[in-house]
């Protein structure tokens, strides 16, 4: 895509990363404690049982922290994907007589595939689809644990179910659960700063800016709902081992439910959350044994928490308390610093970066854009004008595959575009800005803008967190807020949002970048500011197309003008010129 | 083919019912883009009424109906102030979130109350139906019918012309401009709420005498009438209609030919066909997000 010449990585720092094994070796240690604990103490059978449900509960529920907390997306079956890794262990080990490990294994394959594909016929789509989905879906797994007797031993459930050889005692086999909770609970809590974790929390937090920051949507979706689907086989699979007894009553529709409340009580966003929320309602109905005698009452109580949870707690206890420490560190943790930012553009096309023929965007029988040309050159300033309802944003949204043309093509540094997703013709070098700012409301400025440098194809990062982090930073420094980077971007003004936008796609060193719009909502100030800014970004070769009512902004800024007027092309040319065309004065002025 | 036209007249009369519960999540989803999961539990809830009232206390049909609509009425009221109402400004999913716990409260409430076992409730005629040469129809479902057609008639003229229905369109399409225009639009949100949780209501009353009145029942209907909103396209009104219909009757030729304890897997499958080739629906519906 760019010339060997361009790729030049910053060298990551070796000795910054040595620090993140020894700042989570407490972790490790308090792990290896509880195991040792678990191993250790005699319990009796009763608390036994308990510690063991907790600990293979909260496994589960991990998996929910990772789709509902990270990636936003719900899962109500998030028991009958235990119950698939449950019911391998059960029916493996004892009508197969295969090894438990093989069933374990089994079962997370097996729960993984059946979230993947679900998540693959659903998650295109809105929400609402996926919750009614994986309610059916659970559903049609329940109904099969009843009535297919000749797999799954219908409703008298799977007896027997034997554990290791290394694991026969529960004392033994519980300190096993603690240990593997405490791993998935390691990943799960690395997953949110890792790449993955952040293309999940940038899909939850806005899925348009997600994608055209070079995010695939879809397979981030469905990365979350496969992961979800795995950590509840696995878990059942311990579950089915601990209590060597299982039936389709324990993997109902209810029991999604109540997955659902410990994920929301303790908080959804966080693995701690879900381990506190799960031994609260492990513990709570223990102490409060009345409520089960009245059959429904206590899932009763738990449909009335929910919507009490949500109602005034809708982080959980722990997104409580998590929320009142960050905010602390936000302030006490100073911006790492960081040398200038560098744009290099790729160049393998011709004199054009952007060539776009004959493009229509039809909707129904509306022609919002019809048969519009614009050659954008390169190193330039383009800019796209037009009165309100001309059809810029709408061509915008065509160019960066928002919307799909109804014809024409489009071709970006010598590669064709036109049907590509978003996210592709960001690999590809396209970066963008929109009207109303879309960022990732829950996350630092920092987080937004290593989003964008993580756009596959940048050739201006190296290996690694801390160039990552370093190349974020310079882009923020850029627009000059380097300094508020660790705050979180509810905190920040309307116009210094715009300016985190635009960080976020400089960052990504695009070939082209879009403008939709940046003067709109800036006073004089911001708008000199602003000016300023895009002189600094065009000093340094990289082309841009923007879209602007302000006309001294786009005078000023841009060398060429392309005009639109419904939806069609009228003017095109050098700056000045166009701007004194007589069509483009009537379109603007009226006409006498 | 007697036998097919038997099964034809039985699907169609099921599927009126998912059609009815479907016109209520249209409804609320169209005034406030939320699906409201608790739908089903306003069946579900308005059966047991009936049970309470005609059958426990022994009370003329028409009243304990006519309580059994007004008891919904109050629900709608109540759900939409506990339930919506306070999570109005929020994104959809702490919404979807919230319907889904009161659809476990409402469900689970019953059951402690009225406990596990399935209630008889009679239907409203004497005559179980009549025999129209090789078909029986079978009068509640010659009710059900009727009821479905009348209503869709009234929704129509409701929504098309009369001043109120035509509020409540402005305010599903646009509340601000809605509210600029002197509508409020929290009266027509709760009216949505007390309409579409009659609307189910109805509908629970409609089917209780041909399935079981039971805790299920509820979330049974729902993931139908669910799918039918898909089948038909989401947010449409003629679309649940269809949907509905043909739902039902792919359900119970599923039954009849393929297997009855899968009964309620049909829907899912045909869920699932339509999500991957049709996910529109058959008329439609716009996804896209502006920019």
């Amino acid at each position: 895509m760019s010339a060997p010449s361009d790729n030049m990585p910053i060298p990551a720092p070796a000795v910054r990363s040595r620090p993140l094994l020894l700042r989570h070796l407490p972790y490790f240690i308090g792990a290896a404690i509880l195991v040792a604990l678990a191993a250790g103490l005699r319990f009796d059978g009763y608390i036994l049982n308990i510690l063991l449900q907790a600990t293979t509960f909260s496994i589960a529920v991990f998996g929910l922290s990772v789709v509902l907390g990270l990636c936003g997306q719900i899962n109500l079956a998030q028991a009958a994907f235990f119950g698939l890794g449950a019911y391998a262990v059960g029916l493996g080990t004892n009508d197969l007589h295969l090894s438990f490990w093989l069933c374990l294994v089994g079962g997370c394959v097996v729960a993984l595939l059946a979230g993947a594909l679900l998540g693959m016929s659903t998650l295109r789509l809105g929400g609402h689809y996926l919750a009614m989905v994986t309610i059916s879906f659970q559903q049609i797994v329940t109904l099969v644990m009843i009535n297919a007797i000749w797999l799954t031993h219908g409703p008298d459930g799977v007896s027997n179910i034997r554990r290791p050889e290394l694991f026969q005692t529960s004392q033994s086999y519980l300190a096993f659960c603690v240990a593997m909770l405490a791993i998935v609970g390691y990943l799960v809590w690395h997953l949110s700063d890792t790449k993955l974790g952040r293309a999940m929390r940038a899909v939850r937090d806005n899925e348009l800016a997600a994608g055209v920051n070079g995010i695939d949507v879809f397979r981030t979706k469905i990365y979350a709902f496969a992961l979800c689907a795995l950590l509840g086989g696995l878990a059942g699979g311990l579950f089915a081992g601990g209590f060597a007894y299982v039936s389709p009553d324990q993997f109902s529709f209810a029991e999604s439910i109540v997955f659902l409340t410990m994920s929301l009580l303790g908080g959804v966003a966080s693995p701690i959350g879900s381990a506190i929320g799960t031994g609260l309602l492990i513990l709570i109905p223990e102490w409060l044994r009345f409520l089960k005698s009245v059959p429904g009452l206590y899932l009763a109580i738990y449909g009335l928490f929910v919507i009490l949870i949500i109602r005034f707690m809708p982080d959980g206890i722990w997104g409580f308390v998590a929320d009142a420490f960050s905010r602390w560190r936000a302030h006490i943790k100073a911006p790492p610093v960081a040398a200038a930012l560098q744009l290099k553009p790729a160049t393998v096309g011709g004199e054009f970066v952007l060539e776009v023929t004959g493009l229509s965007k039809h909707f129904g029988g509306l022609k919002a854009v019809d048969g519009v040309d614009i050659a954008v050159r390169r190193g330039g300033v383009h800019a796209l004008i037009g009165p309100n309802g001309s059809g810029k944003t709408t061509t915008l949204n065509v160019l960066s595959g928002l919307y799909e043309a109804t014809s024409g093509k489009i071709v970006l540094d010598g590669t064709d575009i036109t049907r590509m997703p978003p996210h592709q013709r960001t690999a590809a070098g396209l970066g963008r800005t929109f009207q109303n700012i879309r960022l990732f409301r829950s996350m630092t400025a920092l987080e937004n803008v290593e989003i964008g440098a993580e756009r596959p194809g940048n050739t201006m990062i190296g290996k690694g967190e801390d160039a990552l982090t370093e190349r974020a930073m310079e882009a923020l420094n850029f627009v000059g807020l380097g300094h508020r980077a660790n705050e979180l971007i509810s905190s920040f003004s309307y116009g210094h949002q715009r300016l985190i936008e635009i960080a976020r796609a400089l960052a990504a060193n695009p070939t082209l970048l879009l403008l939709d719009e940046p003067a709109a909502g800036l006073n004089s100030t911001e708008k000199l500011e602003l000016h300023e800014l895009l002189k600094r970004i065009a000093a340094q070769g990289l082309t841009i197309l923007i879209i602007d009512h302000d006309m001294t902004l786009v005078s000023e800024a841009a060398q060429h003008i392309t005009v639109l007027n419904f939806g069609r092309r009228i003017a095109d040319g050098e700056s000045m010129a166009v701007l004194r065309h007589p069509d483009v004065v009537s379109a603007y002025l009226g006409s006498e | 083919m007697d036998l097919v036209l038997q099964l034809l007249f039985t699907g169609i009369g099921i599927g009126a019912v998912y059609a009815l519960v479907a016109l209520g999540f249209v409804l609320i989803f169209r005034a406030t883009n939320v699906v409201n999961f608790a739908q089903g539990e306003f069946s579900m809830v308005a059966a047991y009424l009936m049970v309470v009232f005609a059958v426990d206390h022994g009370w003329p049909y028409w009243l304990s109906f006519l309580i059994a609509l007004g008891g919904m009425a109050l629900l709608g009221v109540i759900f939409n102030l506990g339930v919506y109402y306070p999570l109005r400004h929020r994104t959809f999913l702490p919404v979807i979130i919230a319907t889904i716990g009161a659809s476990i409260l409402l469900s689970n409430s019953v059951l402690a109350i009225y406990g596990p076992q399935p209630q008889v409730l009679q239907g409203w005629f004497e005559t179980p139906g009549i025999q129209l040469g090789p078909v029986y129809l079978d009068s509640q479902y010659l009710l059900i019918i009727a009821v479905t057609i009348a209503l869709v008639i009234f929704n129509y003229w409701f929504f098309e012309k009369t001043l109120l229905g035509k509020k409540l369109q402005a305010t599903s399409q646009d509340k601000e401009m809605a509210s600029l225009l002197g509508i409020s639009v929290s009266t027509m949100i709760m009216i949505t709420f007390i309409y579409s949780a009659v609307l189910g209501g109805l509908a629970g009353i409609l089917v209780a005498p041909v399935l079981f009145v039971s805790i299920q029942m509820g979330s049974t209907i729902a993931l139908k009438a669910f799918a039918a909103t898909i089948i038909g396209g989401f947010g449409d009104v003629a679309g649940a209609i269809i949907g509905g219909l043909a739902l039902g009757v792919i359900e119970t030729f599923g039954a009849a030919y393929i297997s009855v304890p899968y009964k309620d897997g049909f829907a899912f499958l045909v869920l699932v066909a339509f999500l991957i080739f049709r996910p529109q629906g058959i008329f439609g519906e716009r996804v896209a997000e502006k920019a």
